[in-house]
């Protein structure tokens, strides 16, 4: 592992760069066939609205796959993390235009742990609400 | 109806092995936008001490989800998955999943409670690779809603 951020130069409070995620319709199919999730609500306004969604929602597995980004982005080396957790509290919702919605997520340093380990506490925000809760990494730094 | 708490504990048999592919990572990692070379590039991987290219962290979720379908359909059990949502989800790493691992995964269900009308089941997956070697550990917490009232 080679993180490119020191352990010697972070604090609790440290800011990681914040980061937008867009995500339109044409990003969910595309992440259903990488992914295996098929699930209509992912892309079936009908399917989705029958079972009480107010639109097509983006898969939560997604989101969690742009907010870690922010700390790989990071440190570089996604190979650094070594714990990560989210809890789903909200869903994304997608409209059917080009533009579709965005995904913001910032981070910061939360803890500083052992074996030049920190835990970085995660905000992904949707729409000026927040979408995941406990989200949480512990990444190895340099 | 409650689902059966005699089911804590119990593990499934360890599925047949899954083999990472290079370009499954990169159709992956193209998929949620994520241009970090160590995905792609076997250099840049290498360069940062991985032997092959790695997978994004969230990655091996489509193989432990797979597995946990063993759980998820036991009739037994009786998980009326139509209900069902992704309540959290957890990873802990002993290394990244990389190209060419043939990762086996063992569901096991670690808790069964009923919170507010909700049937909510915690279910484990530890992968393995091909030596053995534990990989990663799956939390998957998954929320039934309840039946509507006909």
């Amino acid at each position: 592992m080679t993180a490119k951020i020191s352990y010697a130069d972070v604090e609790v409070g440290t800011e990681l760069p914040a980061q937008t995620f867009p995500v339109t319709r044409a990003t969910l199919v595309q992440y259903a066939g990488a992914s295996g999730d098929f699930n209509p609500i992912h892309w079936n306004e009908k399917f989705a609205k029958e079972v009480g969604l107010p639109d097509v929602i983006a898969h939560g597995m997604f989101t969690m796959a742009e907010a870690i980004r922010v700390v790989t982005d990071w440190v570089g080396d996604p190979g650094a993390v070594v714990e990560y957790g989210v809890r789903f509290t909200r869903p994304v919702v997608v409209p059917n235009d080009d533009r579709g919605t965005v995904i913001e997520v910032s981070g910061k340093v939360a803890a500083k742990l052992d074996d030049n380990t920190v835990r970085v506490d995660l905000t992904a925000t949707n729409a000026g609400q927040k979408v995941l809760g406990m989200s949480r990494a512990v990444v190895r730094l340099g | 109806m409650a689902l059966d708490q005699s089911f804590v504990g119990r593990s499934y048999p360890p599925t047949e092995p899954y083999e990472v592919g290079r370009e499954k990572i990169r159709e992956f990692a193209e998929a949620v936008g994520d241009a970090n070379p160590a995905y792609t590039d076997t250099e840049a991987a290498k360069a940062l001490g991985h032997p092959d290219v790695i997978a994004p962290p969230t990655f091996v979720f489509s193989i432990t989800f797979k597995a946990a379908g063993q759980v998820v359909a036991d009739p037994q059990l009786g998980l009326d998955y139509s209900r069902v949502v992704h309540g959290d989800q957890k990873f802990a790493y002993n290394r990244p999943v990389r190209a060419g691992d043939r990762l086996t995964v063992t569901s096991t269900i670690e808790k069964i409670r009923s919170m507010a009308g909700n049937e909510v089941l915690d279910i484990r997956g530890e992968v393995h690779d091909q030596a053995g070697e534990h990989v990663v550990t799956a939390w998957t917490k998954l929320v039934a809603r309840p039946a509507e009232e006909g």
